[in-house]
């Protein structure tokens, strides 16, 4: 891989990437089972720079801010290249937002150009506030020919002569822009240079290194820091490659295990669950005697590899099992939410490490990580290479704040130094999870001091967001809690929100109100929706200026009210 | 070719069969999720086993936010 100590930023390092392994794949994408796009470093490059070109003439300039909104395809590290080979500012935005929420973080960001996919952009022109839009420069890709795209370029045609100049940005120069939440009240955009990227990396391939040869599964959103660094950064800088899998199907996710011969993939545990579901269904339908001789070998396995894995022994007790996966998987990745250990321990007894990992967009990828040295279920692994955590203020068990400080750690949250001034204290990001160390060093996670709730598919879901949908309720107030956080349990997952509803006097509460909430509710995706509501019979504690005072009135519920009072909607 | 109503009353016949729930417990409007106690990605695999019924293909983004049978079944009348 490249020494990247020797870099600046990451375009330099992509650009000389491009050059080092230029005869390696880089890129396969696959609709569904029907192969589309498979590049070589040099066909990236020689895609990239036309289109590097045709941004810089279009006054694209060094430090101007880019949004990408594209589920995972090769247009999107293709652009991203061409962003940063320009000095640009890259702004990854979640695709499964809608429309108004794109809109809304588009002006967030002051984006100059944004490069989406047709079937987004349409519903961004449909939009109400499509109006507002203030974005100069729009490129759609795989527009349908002849459709109206409302001054939009075509992806495709957006490309000039002629070689870029290469704009080299230093270490402390804006590299992304990672909203981690906000789309409904307050955003939260994550300020991070080039040198927590470059950090990040070489932390991250030190410990799982890719080389020409490994082929990443690239599932999670890209926009999403784990699949950015892991499907695109880290192989990038490696030589490996990239495989974009179009569909979330699980036949064709199985599907491209095999045809791929997959090395790595990252999911989010419900993918993971999801997997371990289909396997158990397939391990019960099995005659007793198969099942019985698979559960010996499983036992076996499980006891020779208990201080550290052994692919290629795994692979021989197990075989069929490891066909099914293509026969070359070394690891899945496992983040973004709280993973279940029996599950982990379920893929770990079939030679099919799932490494566990903690970490959070404001530091990067991963703050810790799981070494196999031996493997462990119950942790989220130990610290990375240059990563200092510490437990701040911990109760009689050990468990408190959990605080990072890191060349990983995001520079500031854009527009907003008060909640910076709030989340970076002396240097130290103070992380809202709870948790502890163990005595062989490794971090324990046992809830959150913040209200918020991350769901199984990986998602950040701030109370604060979702309330919007609730206005005009007719009640006399309302908020939304994160259950755990009104009720903590010292545990991860299983997490729900809760509506909290004060009526008004002598009002009652009937059908029709329980209709429209629901009616509301299901206006939300349907992983940001309330599990379920309650009545609380005081005002709402406030503060001078009105707000609703969050942490009296959970500490107040979570007294004087059982959980199971939660009527569930 | 078939009606709106014959598709919507196929796939709440398709979806009560292979998620094992009783079909009259299914209506229209019903939210997927929650009828069926289903997640995302089972609703993947109920959408693959449509496309095979109608013989249609639907990308993964044309599900994004559709949580009713109703908006289902249009989905796929419109590409009848």
């Amino acid at each position: 891989m490249l020494d990247l100590r020797q870099y600046t930023c990451l375009g330099a390092a992509l650009r000389d990437a491009l050059d080092r392994f230029s005869s390696e794949v880089c890129l396969i994408e696959a609709e569904r089972d029907r192969e589309k796009v498979r590049l070589t470093y040099s066909d990236f490059k020689e895609i990239a720079l036309p289109l590097a070109r045709a941004l810089e003439d279009a006054d694209y300039d060094a430090g101007d801010r880019a949004a990408i909104i594209m589920t995972n395809q090769s247009k999107w590290l293709i652009s991203a290249y061409a962003i940063f080979y320009c000095g640009g500012v890259l702004v990854p935005l979640d695709y499964k937002l809608t429309a108004a929420e794109h809109l809304q973080l588009l002006a967030h960001s002051k984006a100059k150009v944004l490069i989406v996919e047709y079937h987004l952009w349409r519903a961004i022109m449909e939009s109400p506030d499509f109006q507002k839009i203030a974005t100069k420069i729009v490129l759609v890709t795989e527009a349908p020919l002849g459709v109206e795209l409302a001054g939009a370029f075509r992806w495709e045609d957006f490309k000039r002569k002629g070689a870029p100049d290469f704009v080299m940005r230093q270490k402390d120069d804006v590299a992304c822009i990672v909203y981690s939440s906000g789309t409904g009240g307050r955003p939260k955009g994550c300020v991070l240079t080039h040198e927590n990227y470059l950090e990040q990396c070489r932390a991250l391939t030190a410990w799982y290194p890719f080389w020409p040869g490994v082929r990443y599964l690239s599932i999670l959103p890209t926009n999403h820091a784990i699949d950015f660094m892991v499907g695109f950064i880290g192989p990038f800088v490696c030589g490996a490659c990239v495989v974009h899998l179009r569909t979330l199907r699980p036949e064709f996710v199985r599907d491209a295990f095999v045809r791929y011969r997959i090395t790595y993939v990252s999911l989010v545990p419900m993918i993971v669950k999801n997997l371990e579901r289909g396997l158990r269904a397939k391990f019960d339908e099995l005659p007793s005697w198969k099942r019985g001789f698979l559960n010996a070998m499983i036992g076996t396995n499980r006891l020779l590899t208990r201080r550290r894995p052994n692919v290629k022994l795994s692979r021989m007790l197990l075989p069929n099992i490891h066909r099914g996966f293509g026969g070359e998987v070394l690891a899945l990745i496992a983040g973004g939410a709280f993973m279940e250990p029996s599950t982990m321990q379920f893929f770990y007894d079939l030679g099919i490490p799932v490494v566990n990992g903690y970490g959070l967009t404001e530091a990067g990828t991963a703050l810790t990580l799981n070494d196999l040295k031996p493997f462990r279920a119950d942790t989220v692994g130990k610290p990375l290479p240059g990563v200092e955590l510490r437990i701040l203020n911990p109760d009689a068990d050990g468990v408190g704040e959990v605080a990072v400080r890191s060349k990983t750690v995001m520079s500031h949250y854009l527009d907003d130094p008060e909640l910076t001034l709030e989340t970076i204290v002396d240097g130290w990001l103070l992380t809202g999870d709870l948790g502890r160390f163990e005595s062989g060093g490794h971090l324990q996670l046992f809830g959150r001091k913040k209200n918020m709730i991350v769901t199984e598919g990986g998602k950040n879901i701030y109370p604060e967001d979702i309330e919007t949908v609730f206005d005009g309720l007719p009640v006399k107030e309302y908020t939304v809690f994160a259950a755990n956080y009104v009720w903590p349990k010292k545990e991860l997952g299983r997490e729900s929100l809760v509506l909290v509803l004060r009526l008004e006097q002598n009002q009652k509460f009937d059908s029709k109100l329980l209709d429209d909430i629901s009616a509301r509710n299901r206006r939300l995706h349907d992983f940001k929706r309330v599990s379920g509501y309650l009545i609380w019979e005081k005002d709402f504690p406030r503060t001078a200026s009105m707000k609703i005072k969050r942490q009296v009135l959970a500490e107040e519920i979570g007294k004087s009210i059982s959980r199971d009072a939660v009527v569930e909607l | 070719m078939q009606t709106a109503d014959q598709t919507l009353d196929e796939i709440l016949t398709l979806a009560a069969a292979h998620f094992k729930v009783p079909r009259e417990k299914l209506s229209p409007d019903a939210d997927f999720f929650k009828a069926l106690g289903i997640d995302s990605l089972q609703t993947l695999d109920l959408l693959t086993r449509l496309e095979n019924h109608f013989h249609v293909e639907l990308p993964d983004y044309e599900l994004q936010g559709v949580t009713d049978f109703r908006t289902l079944a249009g989905k796929i009348q419109a590409r009848l």
